[in-house]
């Protein structure tokens, strides 16, 4: 027999794109998630952004303002939901249990649903994109799409480790209605309904210290809107990622201490 | 050569109750073992020590040689737990495609679906499977990666007779590329159609460690019972065929391979037998008689 040394692990790589097509399946055969996540934002377009989409805000068409708000919106649906709902759901079915007992690699775990989540995030951007497009009149260089759509999806860690730390604390059948009830304040009070500047005040004071208020300041930059410095919403959106990280895995340890110990 | 698992003292609480009592085990390569015993005996808990599912409160376990924690050891074992779940919206080829990508040579999809007849059901969403073929799905995950050693744990659950058989023929088939097999099981019917080593547990205790015949033999014996004023002991059944003798509120069980002849004897012997009573031995039976041998 062979040394325990000489024993030879799978490949990691094909093992990120197995778990990555299967969290993409599981995603996208579930109408509960896919259907909001991508009509939502859509719908909320066409509410807010259609009827004045040539009037100006901020300098810019609010079509194309309106546009990076609700292409953020949909950025951190699918994140939120994808990594909350898929996660509550793999411990309450006891699908952790059975991968633990697996050589699955954690990191090819999470990896995978991060590839599963940008794909499916990149498909909910394009919906949005391609209905402004026809219904808005909205016409950007193909240029800006492509800067839009690099920035939604670079900035969406922050509300992965939010929806991983929601996936851990919540149960399976709560799980769904908690990531409601943070997404949609947040990106309200965020100012992507409605320009910060029109809030009420005490909701303009939070607005800065939300993570969506920054992924937002990601996305109306790229349309060409004054914004914070981009170092600033680097910052922000790394602190974010990272305090949310650490929760989750806090909620993480705490689970494997009791269920695994 | 290394063994498959090795227990060195294991032993495994959850609060107050004790699980696992301190045990030692050693499954060598090749082996084909039951655990078995009811409900509750720590057959789970045994297993999930074995597979590092589990950490043991005192003590060791090794696997292959290394901790079970050890994505190394992982690799080479295939598992199917008795509580697990698996993304319901997922095709059973897909799943099956899933857990291959987890091991360095895995078997061919389409063998692993003919070895675990799932072949009809390759496209099936997986929550639209039925108990037995749910069953099927997890051991074709247990099995994918061409382990040489498998975990079962309790896994005809569910399965109506024939399937069961039919999922016997099938572990057998696995376990005779000289592969080491070990199942949980509470049937000893199971334990004595797949294995050549049963372990049964109970309470938390290793109580026996045998080849089925020895088990069956204590197995297919029958209870002579009646109302006892004292406690029976050996001496009062001596030179009869009695394998065992069990007394308990106020009645004296007696084990025999041969119920007519014991009968006959204790009647010419003038034993006076209150509300007689002949049934066959169940496997509880043979559990706690194995627990009174060790131990009482």
């Amino acid at each position: 027999m062979a040394e325990a040394s000489a024993i030879r692990l799978a490949p990691l790589w094909p093992m990120i794109a197995a778990q990555a097509r299967s969290e993409f399946f599981r995603l996208i055969r579930v109408p509960a998630f896919s259907i909001p996540v991508i009509a939502f934002p859509i719908m909320f377009y066409a509410l807010f952004g259609l009827p004045s989409a040539h009037e100006h805000i901020d300098g810019i068409a609010v079509g194309s303002y309106v546009l990076a708000s609700f292409g953020a919106y949909a950025v951190i649906n699918v994140a939120l939901f994808s990594f909350g709902i898929t996660v509550a759901n793999d411990r309450g079915s006891k699908t952790t249990l059975l991968m633990r007992a697996t050589p699955l690699s954690p990191f090819a775990y999470l990896v995978g649903k991060t590839i599963a989540t940008l794909v499916f995030s990149a498909i909910a951007i394009s919906a949005l994109f391609v209905f402004a497009a026809v219904t808005g009149g909205i016409q950007l260089q193909p240029l800006l799409w492509l800067t839009l759509s690099a920035k939604l999806l670079l900035g969406v860690f922050p509300f992965i480790t939010l929806g991983f730390a929601i996936g851990y604390l919540a149960g399976p059948n709560s799980a769904a209605a908690i990531l409601q009830l943070i997404s949609l304040p947040m990106s309200f009070a965020s100012g992507l309904f409605v320009p910060v500047d029109d809030l009420p005040a005490f909701v303009r004071s939070i607005a800065p210290y939300l993570p969506a208020y920054h992924f937002g300041q990601l996305a109306w930059g790229a349309m060409g809107a004054p914004v914070e410095p981009i170092a600033t919403t680097i910052l922000w959106l790394a602190g974010f990622t990272a305090m949310f990280a650490a929760v989750a895995l806090r909620a993480y340890y705490r689970e494997e201490a009791k269920s695994f110990g | 050569m290394t063994a498959v698992v090795e227990a060195h003292r294991a032993a495994k609480n959850f609060g107050q109750v004790e699980a696992l009592l301190p045990t030692d085990l050693t499954i060598g390569q090749g082996e084909i073992v039951a655990l078995l015993g009811p409900n509750g005996a720590g057959k789970t808990t045994f297993i999930s020590l074995m597979l590092g599912v589990r950490k043991p409160s005192a003590g060791s376990v090794s696997l292959f040689g290394l901790d079970p924690r050890d994505r190394r050891a992982r690799t080479r074992c295939g598992v199917l737990l008795q509580e697990s779940g698996v993304p319901e919206f997922l095709r059973v080829k897909e799943i099956v495609d899933q857990f291959r990508s987890y091991y360095p040579a895995p078997l061919a999809l389409d063998a692993v679906l003919e070895m675990a007849g799932l072949e009809e059901k390759s496209d099936a969403l997986i929550h639209t499977l039925s108990g037995g073929q749910r069953q099927r799905m997890y051991f074709a995950l247990a099995i994918c990666g061409d382990p040489q050693a498998l975990f079962l744990d309790e896994p005809t659950v569910g399965m109506d007779v024939e399937a069961r058989r039919n999922f016997w023929r099938r572990l057998r088939d696995f376990a005779a590329a000289g592969r080491t097999l070990l199942l949980t099981t509470h049937y000893i019917e199971e334990a004595d159609a797949v294995a050549d080593r049963i372990i049964v547990i109970n309470k938390g205790r290793v109580i026996a460690d045998a080849p089925p015949r020895v088990l069956k033999a204590s197995v297919e014996s029958k209870r002579v019972s009646y109302d006892a004023p004292r406690a029976i002991v050996d001496t009062d059944v001596a030179g009869l065929p009695v394998l065992r003798i069990v007394n308990a509120d106020g009645r004296a069980s007696l084990f025999t391979a041969d119920p007519q002849a014991l009968l006959r004897e204790l009647f010419d012997r003038g034993f006076d037998l209150p509300n007689l009573e002949v049934v066959g031995a169940s496997l509880e039976d043979a559990v706690v008689g194995l627990t009174e041998e060790r131990h009482g």
